[in-house]
C-alpha cells in the first residue's frame, strides 16, 4: 500500500512562510473576484453554465460515438490519431514518434494530462531536451517542482523566489526582482530554444468531434510558436475533453476564461485542423483511468471540468495553503476529487484537505458537484478501510456520543470543565488541531440546554 | 486488443445512463438564451458593468474598449497610405516588416517566406482579419491570412488590418460564420501576448508579439467599386 501524502503537514509548511501566505491568498482571492467582475457582465451566465454542464454530459454519454468521429475527421484532414490507454502507453507513442523523426529538442506548452503521465522525465531519460515553454511551467521546471495551480502554475512563489532561480538556473542579475525584467529575460532564453527545437508539444482544452481539430488556450502564445516554427507538432489529449460541435466553444470560450482569470478570453485561442503547410500533425487520445470513472456513477461528472481553476481560487484550504500541499499533479477541490481515482491510497487524506463550505460548487463553470464529491471521497477512504488512526477513533468516539444524549451531555460537561480548568499545555499540544493557531473559546456559564430547561420549561 | 479498441470498448461498457441530450447553443438566432445575449441585450439589468456599450451603441467602439482591455489598441485610418503612414509613425525604429497585405507592402513579403525561422528577426508583422469579436476585443486570424502562421507570433509587434464592418457581438456569432476544419491554423488573437505568472503582474510579450494595433480600414475592393 502507497504512503499517504500528508497534506495537513505539508500546508503548515507553506504556512510558515507568512509572506508567502498572505501573498498567495491575496493573489489568489483577486483572481476570484475578477472572476466575478466578468461574471457580473453576462447575465446569461446560469443559462450559459447549464448547457455547458449538459453539452459535457451529452459528450460524455455518448463518448465511443464521438471519439470515432473525432477520430474520423482528424484523419480526414491528415491528422495521425494514435490511443494510448495509460500514461505508459502514453509517454511509449510519443517517444516512438519524436524518435521516428529523430527528435533531439522539444518545447512544450502547458498540459496538466502531460504532468499526469510524468511525460518530461521520461523523455529525458531517453536523451530528449524538454523545454516548458509556458512561463510559469519553467520557473517550475527549473525549480523541479510541479505546477502549484493550473492556470498560474508559479502562483505560489515570491518575485524574490523567481529571481534567485534565474539568478542561479539563466544568469540573471539576483538583486532584480522586478517581474517586467524577470518575464524579459526568459522570452530572451526561450526564442533561441524555439528555434532549434524539433517538435512542439501540446495538450489540448477541447477537441472537437465534428471538425476533428482541437483548441489550445494561451495567454501568452506560447503554445502557438511551438505549433508553428517546428515542423512536428504532436498535442495530448484526454478523452473527456471532446465536445460534439465547433459551435459549442462559443459556449466555453465564452466561461473559461471569465472563470480562469477574469478576462472575457485568453489572448490566444487557438485551433489546429490538420498539419500546417509544411508540417506534421499527431494527436494521442489518452484514457488514463478516464474510462473507469466513466463508470462510477457518484464521480463520472467530474470528467466534464475544463480546467479553469476557479474552484481553486475561491477555495480557503487551498488559497491558505498552497497548490504543493496537496502532493498531486492537480490540487485544490478539482484535484481532491480527481487525484483519489488515480491512487486511493496515496491521495487518501486529500478529501479531508477540505471545510465542505461548497464555494468550489458554486462557482464551477460547468457545474460539477465538487464539495458533495469530496464528502463522498470521504465515505470511500473510510469504507476501503483508509481513515487514519486518529480520524478512526475520533469519529467513532464522535458517532457514539453523538448518537446517544446522555453520555453527550456528560460530554459537554466533561469538556466545559476542560476547558476552564486544564492547564494550556494539555489543550494547546499537538493532539489537538482545535488549538492549533487559536485560542478555544471562553466557556460560557451555562450550556444552551442548561439554559432551556431554565428558562422555557418552567410551566 | 488494440488500445483503441480496449479504449472504445471500455469507454461503451461505462457509459454513464440515463443518455442526455445535446441541447442547442446560441447562434444569431439566440436558442436556449431566454432574456438575449451579450451585455447589450441586458443593458437595463447592468447598470454597473464597467464599459458595457450604450443603448444603441454601434458595436465598433465596443469592440474597441474591449480590445484595449486585452491590452490591445487601434486607429481608424482613411486608406492604404494612411495605413502605411500609421505603420511607418508606430514603428519608426522597425527593420523588418513582413506584410501579408498589399496595403502595407513591408519590407519582406510573406509570400516569399519559405521556413517559419525566417521570420525570427521580423520587427513589424503586417496581416488582415476578416472578422472581429466585440465582446472578447479578439480578431481571428488563420493560415489564409498569415500564409506562414508563425508570422502572428514571432514578430516582435503584429499590425492587423480590419473592416469595421467585419465586427460580430459575440463568440456565439463569430463560431457561426468561421469554418474551423478549413484551415489548419485559426487564432482568436484578443491583444498582445501576456503573462501574469510572476505574482499576477500583467506583462506585456511574454513569448509572442508585444504589441497589437489594429487598423480600422475596409479591403480595397470594398471601397473602390471599380
Amino acid at each position: 500500500m502507497t504512503r499517504p501524502v500528508d497534506p495537513e503537514r505539508r500546508a503548515a509548511g507553506f504556512i510558515a512562510l507568512e509572506l508567502h501566505e498572505s501573498t498567495h491568498d491575496r493573489l489568489v482571492w483577486g483572481m476570484r473576484q475578477n472572476r466575478d467582475k466578468a461574471v457580473a457582465g453576462v447575465p446569461e451566465w446560469e443559462e450559459l453554465r447549464e448547457m455547458a454542464s449538459r453539452i459535457k454530459e451529452h459528450t460524455l454519454t455518448h463518448l465511443d460515438h464521438y471519439l470515432e468521429q473525432f477520430e474520423k475527421s482528424a484523419t480526414k484532414l491528415r491528422t495521425h490519431v494514435h490511443w494510448a490507454r495509460d500514461a505508459e502507453e502514453h509517454n511509449a507513442v510519443v517517444y516512438d514518434v519524436l524518435n521516428a523523426h529523430r527528435v533531439k529538442s522539444l518545447i512544450k506548452s502547458k498540459s496538466m494530462l502531460q504532468e499526469e503521465c510524468g511525460m518530461t522525465p521520461y523523455l529525458q531519460q531517453r536523451g530528449i531536451e524538454v523545454t516548458e515553454s509556458d512561463l510559469g511551467e519553467r520557473i517550475q521546471q527549473l525549480s523541479d517542482e510541479p505546477p502549484s495551480h493550473i492556470v498560474v502554475p508559479a502562483i505560489h512563489k515570491l518575485r524574490t523566489d523567481v529571481a534567485a532561480l534565474f539568478a542561479e538556473k539563466i544568469g540573471t542579475d539576483p538583486k532584480d526582482s522586478d517581474p517586467h525584467a524577470l518575464a524579459e529575460a526568459m522570452r530572451q532564453n526561450a526564442r533561441p530554444r524555439f528555434l532549434k527545437a524539433d517538435a512542439g508539444m501540446t495538450g489540448a482544452n477541447f477537441a472537437v468531434a465534428e471538425t476533428g481539430g482541437f483548441v489550445v488556450c494561451t495567454n501568452e502564445g506560447n503554445a502557438d510558436i511551438g505549433a508553428s516554427v517546428p515542423p512536428l507538432h504532436i498535442a495530448s489529449i484526454g478523452i473527456e475533453k471532446l465536445i460534439p460541435r465547433g459551435r459549442d466553444l462559443g459556449i466555453f470560450i465564452r466561461m473559461l476564461s471569465r472563470s480562469a482569470l477574469g478576462t472575457p478570453i485568453t489572448q490566444y485561442t487557438s485551433h489546429f485542423h490538420g498539419p500546417r503547410r509544411g508540417g506534421e500533425l499527431h494527436v494521442v487520445l489518452v484514457d488514463n483511468t478516464r474510462s473507469d470513472r466513466l463508470g462510477s456513477p457518484d464521480f463520472w461528472h467530474a470528467l466534464k471540468c475544463i480546467r479553469c481553476g476557479a474552484c481553486m481560487n475561491t477555495c480557503p484550504v487551498y488559497r491558505r495553503g498552497g497548490g504543493l500541499s496537496y502532493g498531486a499533479t492537480y490540487s485544490g477541490p478539482i484535484g481532491v476529487i480527481l487525484d483519489p481515482g488515480f491512487d486511493l491510497s496515496k491521495y487518501r487524506e486529500l478529501p479531508f484537505h477540505s471545510s465542505l463550505c461548497g464555494s468550489c460548487t458554486d462557482v464551477c463553470p460547468v457545474k460539477i458537484d465538487i464539495s458533495d464529491q469530496i464528502y463522498k471521497w470521504r465515505r470511500v477512504v473510510a469504507a476501503k478501510g483508509l481513515l487514519s488512526f486518529a480520524k478512526r477513533v475520533g469519529m467513532s468516539a464522535l458517532g457514539k456520543t453523538l448518537a446517544h444524549p446522555p453520555l453527550y451531555h456528560s460530554a459537554e460537561a466533561v469538556g466545559e470543565w476542560a476547558l476552564e480548568h486544564l492547564p494550556r499545555f494539555l489543550l494547546y499540544n499537538p493532539l489537538n488541531p482545535w488549538g492549533k493557531h487559536r485560542e478555544l473559546p471562553a466557556v460560557p456559564r451555562q450550556t444552551f440546554r442548561q439554559w432551556y430547561i431554565e428558562n422555557r420549561r418552567k410551566p | 486488443m488494440s488500445p483503441r479498441e480496449a479504449i472504445l470498448s471500455a469507454v461503451r461498457k461505462n457509459l454513464p445512463r440515463p443518455a442526455v441530450p445535446l441541447p442547442e447553443v446560441p447562434g444569431s438566432e439566440r436558442k436556449g438564451i431566454k432574456h438575449g445575449l451579450g451585455y447589450k441585450e441586458h443593458l437595463t439589468r447592468l447598470p454597473e458593468v464597467p464599459g458595457a456599450p450604450d443603448v444603441n451603441e454601434p458595436l465598433l467602439p465596443y469592440f474597441r474598449r474591449q480590445l484595449e482591455a486585452m491590452g490591445g489598441r487601434s486607429f481608424e485610418v482613411a486608406d492604404a497610405a494612411a495605413a502605411r503612414a500609421k505603420v511607418a509613425e508606430l514603428f519608426p525604429d522597425a527593420n523588418v516588416v513582413c506584410s501579408a497585405v498589399s496595403e502595407v507592402p513591408g519590407t519582406r513579403r510573406i509570400q516569399d517566406v519559405r521556413d517559419p525561422h525566417e521570420l525570427n528577426d521580423v520587427d513589424v508583422g503586417v496581416v488582415r482579419s476578416p472578422l472581429g469579436v466585440a465582446e472578447a476585443g479578439a480578431v481571428w486570424l488563420t493560415q489564409a491570412e498569415l500564409v506562414v502562421n508563425a508570422l502572428g507570433v514571432l514578430s516582435q509587434h503584429l499590425v492587423v488590418l480590419l473592416d469595421p464592418a467585419a465586427v460580430v457581438e459575440t463568440m456565439h456569432d463569430a463560431y457561426e460564420r468561421i469554418d474551423l476544419a478549413s484551415s489548419p491554423y485559426g487564432v482568436f488573437l484578443a491583444g498582445p501576448s501576456a503573462t501574469g505568472d510572476i505574482e499576477g503582474v500583467i506583462i506585456h510579450g511574454a513569448q509572442g508579439a508585444r504589441s497589437l494595433t489594429v487598423l480600422l480600414l475596409a479591403p480595397a475592393a470594398r471601397k473602390d467599386p471599380r
